[in-house]
């Protein structure tokens, strides 16, 4: 009884010291209401958050796993980026994943993840992002969470309309946001209009391993292809792109994009240019690009250079392409669960606009064109136009949905999510966000079966929300509970760089699947040391290959001599464990390079220029265990024209 | 008041468990080391070390509660279970002689059959709930065996080979 006053007590501080942080932070805010909130993202030590939220990192290059509705970071996938933390883009076995037509590219802009889908539906397999700057498509295996494929999109700039994929992920597209010459050459930038064209290209992946392949890039006229949202549903087999900058300014275009009253979203018939392509349409046209697989067999990748794709041009597939006049330089492209409507968001438009996917079909039966431009058709505005949201806020962006017939739109301008009713187009709830939201996510929310329950709102300032942290402050991410008929602000939390978009998942649909170690038997690593009875030093020329074994708590071998000054040495080192949750780290003193961070049954590689004559220490960088501190090591370097010969050896005298 | 008082003692515990308290955790276990060292040397005279005490008794704790061995060794099992060992145990065990760990040869003189398989299919759980391991893993410099993840046909095979030492 005693106990139970206490433990009562207890909860009743605890309560108060909630309600007191918050009432300090909002006078609105009424305890019990708080309360709720914090238990309602309250997920208690040991227990598992109910979703996977994968999280782009903008200028960060990287991807960032979260849990919701904790909000607690589990991981940062590197990407696009280098990460000395992972030896991602130092290690030799990783290098050639971040290599490009222009050679290794040690940084990127990631912005749209997307998970693969089957029937239109979240599948779990994989998680494709795009890098914008270097235009480039990455492939994240959501059984290591480790990027094993990147391929390069040529003829493009500004990969910002991608990475999405269709209901059974046949393919994810790229597409350009700034129109460049294709193929490049050395021409007068006002030469822009006419001259200047955008690609849109069709990745396909491979069912069994996801393995990517430019199958072909559409050729279109030279504006900015700013968002995309494939078809679902009845609309399978489509995929819509917005676009701005239709005046095709090169300069200013602040203002000179923004002129024309309506620009397009370009509305693809991919099924029929694959059929197209598949009876031999399209030119071969000579390009270099970089296509970098990795292998959780070999724990290497490799870089392939590829010399052609095929392009195709939308004039002469009659059909293929249409242009949907949409108000005022529209950004988000978003297609609800039915697929039946289009919605695209004008970013200077006072109004949400939606397309109906049955009139649009019925208006290209019956020829109902306004006009063309290069070739294209294009459809009159009220043929297709399903409603629109009337003055729902300032600046929209994009749309997500809950299943259940509510589309969410954010509002840049204004700083807030705004909750309407697909079909009646009515305003259901608006909240706000802190502040100038870009992307939101409800999980699955872009496919045919969202799960609605949280929405995720991705805000690019927060000024005062947080600690100041000097003139960099985080970006932050917020989650709303959408279950009732108003949404409720549950939580912030800061995030890594940009949270640019983000794409969530039941954690059962992937926890399962999680890898725990790579198999010492199936490591195919050219430089694997598998048993300890494989160690050894071996001399070629100035390169000095190290196979070295780490194990709780030694490496081996921890005593090498013979190394001189001038050698390139290379540290191949396998991590023998097979038991979850045991990596080892390797660093050596003066190496210019990361450490390395191995998982068991893993091999990985660093190289070391020996400079100075000495006994140079290494030693392990991840606490693995009570004896960590003594897992370390030496090399003898000797001078140059020393004739010491290599040895090596473990706990001998 | 009481009450309140024992809430306070408790959160200024936990403040305390929060902050810094990785610095005084590595001191002490340095500390510990070495007294251990010494107890260890003190009463080297009278106590039998664990890797030289004789349990023909206990089993441990683990999965394997029992285990036959044929008169004869199956040869092609103990051939298996060298590579095994080889592959997996050689890092920290070496057939003869002390190394990381004890050294197998012997071992059945030792222990019980299905001690030697639940040592190698569960060291955590051993050395948690088994106190002969416990007392091992002190004895080895508090090293913690590797859980190799081996199947218990293949740890089966390893205690045919450790029959051949």
């Amino acid at each position: 009884m005693k106990n139970i006053i206490k433990i009562s007590i207890g909860f009743l501080l605890i309560a108060f010291a909630f309600t007191s942080c918050n009432n300090s932070n909002s006078s609105q805010s009424k305890g019990a209401l708080s309360s709720s909130a914090a238990e309602k993202v309250y997920v208690a030590p040991g227990e598992h958050d109910e979703f996977y939220a994968f999280v782009s990192g903008g200028f960060s290059g990287q991807l960032a796993v979260y849990g919701l509705p904790s909000g607690r970071l589990f991981k940062v996938i590197p990407v696009f980026s280098v990460d000395a933390e992972k030896a991602w883009g130092f290690n030799e076995e990783t290098k050639p994943m971040l290599n490009t037509s222009y050679g290794f590219i040690p940084w990127d802009d990631s912005h749209h993840p997307d998970i693969s889908q089957t029937n239109g539906e979240l599948d779990g397999r994989w998680v494709f992002i795009n890098g914008n700057n270097t235009p480039r498509i990455a492939k994240i295996d959501l059984t290591t969470f480790e990027t094993t494929e990147i391929i390069e999109i040529p003829n493009t700039a500004g990969n910002h309309s991608s990475s999405y994929v269709t209901d059974n992920t046949e393919y994810v597209i790229a597409g350009t946001r700034f129109s460049i010459p294709v193929p490049q050459r050395d021409m007068s930038i006002k030469e822009y209009k006419g001259n200047f064209k955008g690609t849109l290209s069709f990745i396909k992946v491979d069912p069994e391993d996801g393995g990517m392949e430019i199958k072909f890039q559409l050729l279109m006229p030279g504006f900015n292809y700013d968002k995309a949202h494939p078809g679902r549903g009845k609309s399978h087999g489509w995929f819509f792109y917005t676009t701005y900058n239709t005046e095709e300014a090169h300069s200013l275009l602040e203002v000179n994009a923004s002129q024309n009253d309506k620009d397009f979203i370009a509305a693809v018939n991919w099924k029929k240019i694959e059929e197209y392509v598949n009876n031999g349409g399209g030119t071969m046209m000579p390009t270099n690009y970089a296509h970098n697989v990795y292998d959780d067999r070999t724990h290497s990748a490799t870089s392939t250079m590829i010399k052609e794709v095929l392009m195709v041009d939308p004039s002469e597939v009659p059909g293929a392409v249409y242009f949907l006049p949409t108000p005022k330089s529209p950004h988000g492209c978003d297609v609800d669960p039915t697929g039946e409507y289009i919605v695209g968001s004008g970013k200077l438009s006072s109004n949400v606009t939606v397309h109906s996917f049955t009139k649009m079909l019925d208006a290209i039966e019956n020829e109902k064109f306004a006009g063309e431009a290069y070739g294209i058709p294009i459809l009159n505005f009220e043929d297709i136009l399903a409603g629109s949201v009337e003055q729902p806020g300032l600046g929209p962006l994009h749309t997500e949905f809950d299943g259940k017939g509510n589309a969410y739109t954010t509002f840049f301008i204004s700083s807030e999510v705004v909750k309407w009713k697909l079909g009646t187009w009515e305003v259901l709830d608006r909240k706000p966000t802190y502040y100038s939201v870009g992307h939101l996510m409800i999980p699955g929310g872009n496919s045919q079966k969202p799960y609605g329950k949280y929405l995720l709102a991705m805000n690019k300032i927060t000024k005062d929300r947080y600690l100041p942290t000097g003139p960099e402050v985080t970006q932050s991410a917020q989650l709303y509970d959408i279950t009732g008929d108003k949404m409720e602000l549950l939580l912030d939390f800061p995030t890594v760089g940009e949270p640019h978009y983000a794409a969530g998942i039941p954690a059962d649909l992937i926890k399962s699947k999680s890898k725990k170690l790579f198999n010492l038997e199936e490591n195919e690593h050219p430089y694997a040391t598998k048993t300890p009875a494989d160690v050894k030093v071996v001399r070629n020329g100035k390169e000095v290959h190290i196979y070295m074994t780490t194990i709780r708590s030694n490496m081996n071998p921890d005593n090498i001599e013979g190394v001189k000054v001038g050698d390139k040495v290379y540290f191949h080192v396998t991590n023998l464990e097979q038991d979850y949750d045991v990596p080892h780290g390797i660093a050596m003193i003066g190496a210019n390079t990361s450490e390395l961070l191995i998982m068991p049954g893993q091999t990985e590689t660093f190289v070391w220029y020996p400079k100075k004559v000495g006994v140079w220490p290494f030693y392990c960088t991840d606490f693995c265990s009570a004896l960590h501190q003594e897992m370390q090591g030496y090399v003898r370097v000797s001078p140059k024209n020393s004739n010491i010969e290599l040895s090596w050896s473990l706990g001998e005298d | 008041m009481k009450t309140l008082k024992t809430l306070s003692i408790f959160f200024v515990l936990l403040v305390l468990s929060c902050g810094g308290n990785d610095e005084t955790k590595k001191e002490s276990s340095k500390v510990k080391l070495k007294t251990t060292e010494k107890k260890v040397e003190a009463k080297k005279t009278t106590t039998t070390k664990p890797s030289e005490t004789i349990d023909l008794v206990n089993k441990g704790v683990g999965p394997i509660t029992s285990v036959t061995l044929a008169p004869e060794v199956d040869q092609a099992m103990a051939a298996q279970g060298a590579s095994i060992y080889k592959k997996m145990c050689t890092a920290c065990h070496k057939p003869d002689k002390k190394f990381i760990g004890p050294a197998p040869k012997g071992i059945m003189e030792r222990r019980t059959p299905e001690w030697i398989m639940n040592i190698i299919l569960d060291p955590e759980g051993m050395v948690k709930n088994d106190p002969l391991a416990k007392a091992l893993l002190m004895e080895f410099n508090g090293s913690p065996m590797a859980n190799q993840n081996l199947t218990e046909e293949e740890a089966r095979a390893v205690l045919e080979y450790f029959r051949t030492l």
